[in-house]
Formats: C-alpha cells, structure tokens, sequence
C-alpha cells in the first residue's frame, strides 16, 4: 500500500499529519500543507453538505501519477495526500496536501502542484446538498486553467 | 468481454454502474462508445457528450485507444474533487 496517499471516509488530525511528516525528518525545513473545507456557499447557493463519490482503484494509481511527476519536477521530501469520500458536512475536511522540502521553494511549489492536478485529474465528483435538492458540481475552467500554467 | 462502469451523473442518468459488452466488432473506445450510444436515444445523447472523460485500465484515453477483451472501461464526467 502507498504509505503517501489515503482515501478515507473517516476525518483526518492536521497536527497528527504534520507529526508524521516532521519525525525523524530533521533534513527538511521547510513544511508546506494545505487542507480542503465544505463551504457553506457555492454559486450564490446555500450548501448544507456534499457526497463525494470516486473511482476505488484508479483514484490512487492518478494521484500516485501526480506525486511521482511533483518529485521529478523539484526537490522534495516527505509527500502525504488525504482525500475523504462519502457524506461530508461544511466545515468538515475534505482534502490535505503535505509536502516537506530543505527549502521553502520546493514545498510550496510542489504542494500547489499537487493540488492543482489533484483537482483536473483524480477521478472524484462532489455532490452538493442544497435547499433546491441535490445537484452534482460542474467542472470548473478556472481549475483547468490553473493546471495548464505549470 | 469488455467490462463497463459509469461514475457520478452520468452512473445516475443511465441508471447503470456497470455491465458487460462483448468484445467482438469493437476496437476502439470510439466503436464501444456507439455500440451503447444506440440502446437509446438518452444514451445517445449521454454518449454523443464531448465533455464525457475516459479511462481504460485507470488511465485517462481518448476515443482512439485500442480496446480488448478484458478490459475495464470507465466513462464519467470532468472531475469535481479537492
């Protein structure tokens, strides 16, 4: 199993994931992270919660893809990608990206990276609970373009 | 035999997550994609989407790739994860 990538239904602890990416890991300064939250609005909408469905299999192999091309493009440590599945809440978790490098550069370039290609490539779709009923999420072209830009 | 699966909307619409196709007279997705595009005229219009992604074997095609027996074949919507 691929110790870098975890697609769960369960919540996640940011302080145990950064614990996991600092241990025996005195090489790396630098500790970038990002975390994912349900909004509360999405296109003028109120949104009470969302589902979020993928494709078992093909999910790790494409986000596997997408760490493996971050460390080739830079130098980095330490990779985790949490993404969480099922009936999520707002507020809740959705998603952590956790890159440690020597340097600053590194981590935050390759943290963005991941996320942005996360968003374009990884087979997952999120559908949204509102007061008008439940309505899957259209792809956005401003996530597409931020993935042409590296 | 070729193994289909649909994901999210698109599962929803066709009111199908999965079946199974014969391999024979298909070589490309492009001939899967008609041979279930003519079961009826909302899947024609379902299959007939530009937009629709696919994978083979997990990994993202476009409608010229090669197809043989045993494959899995996975047609969904762009992607809203993150």
């Amino acid at each position: 199993m691929n110790q870098e990538i975890s697609i769960q239904i369960n919540d996640f602890s940011l302080a145990d994931e950064i614990t996991l990416l600092e241990q025996n890991n005195a090489s790396d300064g630098a500790i970038v992270t990002f975390t994912g939250r349900v909004r509360n609005h999405n296109n003028g909408m109120d949104v009470s919660g969302l589902t979020l469905e993928h494709y078992p299999g093909m999910t790790e192999k494409s986000l596997a893809k997408i760490i493996n091309t971050a460390k080739t493009r830079w130098n980095i440590g330490r990779v985790k990608v949490i993404h969480r599945i099922g009936e999520l809440d707002i507020g809740e978790q959705i998603v952590f990206v956790g890159v440690t490098s020597k340097h600053r550069h590194d981590a935050f370039a390759a943290n963005e990276f991941i996320m942005d290609f996360l968003k374009v490539q990884a087979p997952f779709w999120k559908k949204e609970r509102t007061e008008q009923g439940e309505a899957w999420l259209d792809a956005k072209a401003t996530d597409d373009a931020k993935a042409q830009k590296w | 035999m070729i193994n289909v699966v649909f994901f999210a909307a698109l599962r929803e619409q066709l009111e199908c997550s999965e079946l199974s196709v014969s391999s024979k007279n298909i070589t490309t997705v492009a001939d899967l994609k008609n041979q279930l595009a003519n079961k009826n005229e909302q899947w024609q219009t379902l299959f007939n989407n530009t937009s629709l992604l696919i994978a083979v074997n997990h990994e993202m095609v476009d409608n010229e790739q090669l197809l043989k027996s045993g494959d899995e074949v996975a047609f969904f919507p762009p992607v809203t994860g993150g």
